[in-house]
């Protein structure tokens, strides 16, 4: 059994703790600010001369790999540091529980701030004709990825009651899945390695992944990357967790 | 309705509880005692299935902790040390939480909550947010949680630390109220605290007991007549050398 209503329970707390402190507001804001400049700067919305969100999406992976973080840092370090932790498993629930309603409920907290975006999406529309199927696969592939981010954010905070500490290991290992597929660092590779090295190297990188989804294409072996480094990160959580317990 | 069994703990090389084997009955209130570090949190953690022991075993109601850790939990209610709660709720909310975290809704959960907020006297702060709260408040709130469904077994890890003498002696009371049918284990260093609300007192030194039956036999072990006497005679101060082997 799994229990959806347990962790339904867990997540609404956990969400509405977002928005009963400030750390809601100023993240929302930040993404907003932050992903608006991008897009029509660094980005360059209008001199690409073509009706996409290419721009806002190209920015995305580096622009989350700070924000992802900062919002799953506090997931469990906030819990191990106040002692609800020892409050929130001794309630009848298992650990699993515990951890994917609180990733849930962040993961959904994210999603919010990617819809928010959608004046930008407006914008192409209104300015041109965009391929309004290529943004949605877009939309699912920035989803995806801010949930991988979130997946190992959710793990290094399970490691410690220092939320600082947190957030720059959960940088550290983002970064990491980042540039074993970007190109400056893959054409380094590409210099001495074998051509199936660097191939199966990228494949682990979420850029990898998250472009094919910004093409518009679909690809199941993309979706499951993705779910993949969500499973992989959070049934670490649950050893993180069950070992601290032990002492 | 508590049985723990030959029940052991180490951290690394520490041994935090020994080998300790104790009941408590339905009706029994259970006072816990024994100086600070002598393992009395973490034989509640054990309890409440918080962390895993080394050895032996722990059953409540009849569910083995390990084995069965989600019947057995739902059967307890648990005051963790120093009273943890989530500081930017209010109260109404957490207590709400609290109660469907133990399947309680509707009616249920309303019902739940108004006696709980009445038991432990939180009506005047309900809207408050829990950061704000007074010390006596907090306290009571992660009480209130404790008891929010009506356990049958009430773990409750120094239940009226740093409560002012008012709180304190309202506090006692209530567990000597909820004591007639539950099943009561409470921890503390206050040694009055025993007389007042305990049917039982376990004493527990460097994860041993060294001690175990009602006040009153207690008190008749020490040649004083006094609980502090024995206390003093059992346990060793934490600044004792450990080559200065139990008195007991």
């Amino acid at each position: 059994m799994i229990g959806w209503a347990v962790i339904r329970i867990i997540a609404r707390r956990e969400l509405a703790a977002y928005f009963e402190s400030p750390v809601a507001y100023v993240f929302l804001v930040i993404f907003l600010l932050l992903s608006g400049f991008f897009t029509f700067t660094f980005g360059g919305f209008f001199e690409r001369g073509e009706a996409s969100l290419a721009a806002f999406f190209n920015w995305l992976p580096w622009l989350f790999l700070f924000l992802v973080p900062a919002a799953g840092m506090r997931l469990w370090s906030e819990e191990r540091r106040m002692g609800t932790i020892e409050l929130l498993l001794t309630m009848p629930i298992t650990t699993s529980q515990a951890i994917l309603g609180k990733f849930l409920a962040s993961w959904a907290f994210l999603v919010i701030a990617l819809l928010l975006t959608f004046p930008i999406v407006i914008t192409a529309n209104w300015l041109g004709d965009p391929d309004n199927g290529v943004i949605a696969s877009g939309y699912i592939g920035a989803a995806l990825l801010a949930g991988a981010y979130l997946a190992v954010s959710c793990m290094t905070s399970a490691l410690t009651r220092n939320q600082v500490i947190a957030f720059i290991l959960a940088v550290v290992l983002c970064l990491l899945l980042i540039l074993v597929g970007f190109s400056p660092i893959t054409d380094l590779l590409a210099r001495w390695a074998s051509p199936w090295l660097v191939e199966t190297v990228t494949r682990f990188s979420v850029l990898t992944h998250y472009d094919g989804l910004q093409k518009g294409v679909l690809d199941s072996r993309d979706l499951l990357y993705f779910l993949s480094v969500m499973a992989f990160s959070l049934f670490a959580t649950g050893v993180v967790i069950r070992n601290h317990r032990a002492g | 309705m508590i049985k723990v069994e030959y029940l052991s703990k180490s951290f690394g090389a520490k041994r935090a509880v020994d080998n300790i084997s104790f009941e408590v009955a339905k009706g029994e209130v259970l006072g816990f005692l024994g100086p600070n570090g002598a393992g009395k949190s973490t034989t509640m953690r054990m309890l409440t299935g918080f962390i895993p022991p080394s050895a032996g075993k722990v059953s409540v109601c009849g569910f083995d902790v390990l084995e069965n850790p989600i019947e057995a939990k739902r059967k307890i209610g648990y005051l963790p040390e120093a009273a943890p709660l989530y500081s930017d709720m209010s109260v109404l909310s957490f207590l709400n939480f609290a109660a469907e975290m133990r399947g309680l809704r509707g009616e249920g959960k309303l019902k739940s909550v108004r006696r709980v907020v009445e038991l432990c006297h939180l009506d005047s702060v309900l809207g408050q947010t829990i950061d704000t709260l007074s010390k006596g408040f907090r306290h009571r709130t992660c009480l209130a949680q404790a008891l929010i469904h009506d356990p049958e077994v009430l773990v409750l890890d120094e239940p009226t630390d740093g409560l002012d003498p008012n709180q304190k002696h309202e506090v006692r009371a209530l567990i000597r109220l909820m004591g007639a049918d539950k099943a009561i284990i409470f921890s503390t260093h206050i040694l009055e605290e025993v007389e007042a609300a305990c049917t039982r007192a376990i004493i527990i030194d460097r994860g041993r007991i060294v001690a175990n039956g009602t006040p009153q036999e207690l008190k008749a072990r020490s040649a004083s007549g006094r609980l502090e006497d024995l206390f003093r005679a059992l346990t060793l101060p934490d600044t004792a050398a450990p080559s200065m082997d139990a008195v007991a």
